[in-house]
């Protein structure tokens, strides 16, 4: 690596010589990760784990409201 | 609101982050351990300048990384279970977990994925010391990312440092040291972090033990051994020592936990810990049954280890659930207030806060403070509230004794693993020991089951708790569908199996070529 290249070239070549370079292993790794990433973020985050309290309430009033009402049910 | 949950949501919704959890922690402690070893392996190939030391060390940071991205953002799956699983558990804790967890991801994300980008790449392009350095950063990195959210753990077992805000219905962080520097939660931290040593050692013993059978690679093999040995010997020890600290602690903050780890339901006096026992089935906490068909007993060990006194009265599960007063010959007295009692609190505290909210909502701030009072009286048995039957705050007894003695014969057999690798290593025969090799490769799905055993031991001997006595389980849950639990309980499994058999394969993979392409290979 030239020392007296630019600072961030030198930090872009670093991880781009370094994933030209990467064996096979990587790269089935990389796509496991990528397939994983996806999975969680593209299907399960988006079609089974929604937020409760932010899908259902906007404020943090509400959702302390809601939170305290559950909370407290078999008293009322 | 027990009587409006459905349990087979809280059941579905319990297995579903068991199996996430216990999915995560099949990576995490290799990376915990493995990390530290490939780091004093460089260490040596830098100080030696011995090329054979890099070849060593490359390729254990080959097994390495690809273990580290088989673990990658399985993790990430138990947050998003918080938001939908278990909103009620997030928002009551509020900042407390959030603080922590929010350092470990930022912590986890810079310190980590930098330098292991420059462990992985770096080499012949960096010097050697600043890739050393590198190497190091990341073995921290990844136990300080263990820190957080172990101390936000430890908060769940012992609640310290916060301030119930009822208006907010979150616990705040009072102060941070105590959450912070709480002994469960550095007991647990150690106790954890060395468990990953240990199954690190044990996992570099036992595939360098299959190289010297198929008498492949056996000077990587010998050195390695020696590496892990010494340094899985020096961890396993001081694991049995921070062992003992996190029981001492359990002793004092969760006493049922502790009787359910030694299958104790009648307190005793000088008490006597179980080394091998099989437990009675079907066991009541009140009825005549013995609770053992047969036990072998460290005669007043349990509590020496519990009180740091042999004499000392350790309570058992039917004096927790019905209290107990107890005084000894020195008059010293131990004692605690029923269940039931505890219950009877918890209500308090639960129609407190629901009156301090009409209260506030009515604008009365005098009857307001009033129902604070009232609420802040009775808020560490807040949790009771919500249950009905004074037995409900037993765990599962046979799942956590026997999850517990596992994890200890283990613990001890791992010991005198390391011992007898280094005598055989000192004697320059442990070639020819192919029963020892055997036995260390074997032990490789042993220390994992020792691993997973210690959470059981954890998560299980805490049950009914989320946080312990004040949110059971039950009031932590999300009013959700079951049926959609359950799916996605079936779907992670399914997924989960399926990445980890290709992952597997890749590494078991990369374990035959060995480090063929590298310097001093073959």
């Amino acid at each position: 690596m030239n020392k007296h290249q630019n600072i961030f070239k030198r930090i872009y070549l670093f991880y781009y010589n370094g994933f030209r370079d990467m064996p096979k292993y990587g790269i089935q790794l990389w796509i496991l990760i990528l397939l994983k990433l996806f999975i969680m973020f593209g299907i399960l985050k988006v079609f089974f784990f929604p937020d409760i309290l932010e899908t259902q309430f906007e404020t943090e009033e509400e959702k302390s409201k809601y939170i305290i009402e559950q909370l407290t049910k078999p008293n009322q | 609101m027990i009587e409006n949950v459905d349990i087979s949501l809280v059941d579905w919704s319990r297995a579903q982050f068991a199996l996430t959890a216990m999915y995560h922690w099949m990576f995490v402690p290799l990376t915990l351990g493995l990390a530290f070893i490939m780091a004093i392996m460089e260490t040596i190939y830098v100080k030696t300048g011995n090329p054979e030391w890099k070849t060593i060390t490359k390729f254990w940071m080959t097994l390495f990384g690809i273990n580290f991205a088989i673990g990658v953002a399985t993790g990430l799956i138990l947050e998003f279970e918080f938001g939908t699983n278990w909103s009620n558990y997030s928002w009551f804790v509020g900042d407390i977990f959030g603080a922590p967890l929010a350092i470990e991801g930022i912590m986890a994300f810079f310190l980590e994925s930098t330098f292991i980008a420059v462990m992985f790449f770096g080499w012949n392009k960096i010097s050697k010391k600043f890739h050393l350095v590198s190497t190091w950063l990341v073995a921290f990195g990844a136990n300080l990312s263990a820190l957080w959210i172990l101390v936000a753990n430890g908060w769940m077992q012992f609640p310290t440092g916060m301030k119930f805000n009822p208006e907010t219905a979150r616990n705040e962080m009072e102060n941070f040291w105590e959450v912070f520097l709480s002994p469960v939660a550095i007991n647990k931290f150690l106790h954890t972090i060395s468990s990953g040593y240990v199954l690190g050692s044990i996992f570099v013993l036992g595939i360098s033990a299959w190289f010297l059978i198929r008498g492949r690679h056996k000077l990587l093999a010998k050195r390695s051994i020696i590496v892990a040995s010494v340094f899985g010997l020096i961890t396993s020890l001081f694991l049995v020592m921070t062992g003992d600290g996190s029981a001492y602690e359990v002793a004092q903050k969760q006493p049922m936990k502790l009787a359910a780890m030694e299958g104790l339901y009648e307190g005793q006096e000088g008490a006597g810990l179980v080394a091998v026992g099989a437990l009675t089935p079907g066991k009541e906490y009140n009825d005549n049954k013995d609770a053992f068909l047969f036990k072998v007993e460290i005669p007043k060990m349990l509590s020496l280890l519990s009180y740091r006194d042999a004499d000392a009265f350790v309570p058992g599960v039917k004096d927790i659930v019905e209290g107990y007063d107890y005084t000894n010959k020195n008059g010293v007295t131990t004692n605690d207030i029923s269940a039931e009692e505890k219950i009877k609190k918890g209500k308090i505290a639960i129609n407190a806060l629901a009156n301090f909210r009409k209260a506030k909502e009515a604008g009365n701030e005098a009857k307001a403070k009033e129902y604070r009072i009232t609420l802040e009286e009775n808020f560490q048995y807040f949790g009771y509230g919500y249950l009905n039957d004074p037995a409900s705050i037993i765990p599962n007894v046979p799942l956590t004794f026997y999850s517990f003695h596992i994890m200890v014969a283990l613990g001890f057999l791992f010991i005198a693993l390391f011992a007898v690798a280094l005598v055989f290593i000192y004697k320059n025969n442990l070639e020819k020991q192919k029963w020892f090799l055997w036995t260390a490769l074997f032990s490789i799905p042993l220390a994992y089951i020792a691993s997973q055993s210690g959470w059981i031991v954890a998560e299980e001997g805490r049950q009914p708790w989320v946080i312990q006595d004040i949110l059971p389980t039950v009031a932590a849950v999300s009013q959700i569908d079951a049926s959609s639990v359950q799916i996605t309980f079936w779907l992670f499994a399914a997924i989960f199996t399926a990445l980890l058999i290709a992952e597997i394969k890749i590494l078991i993979r990369q374990i035959k070529i060995g480090p063929k392409d590298q310097e001093g290979g073959k």
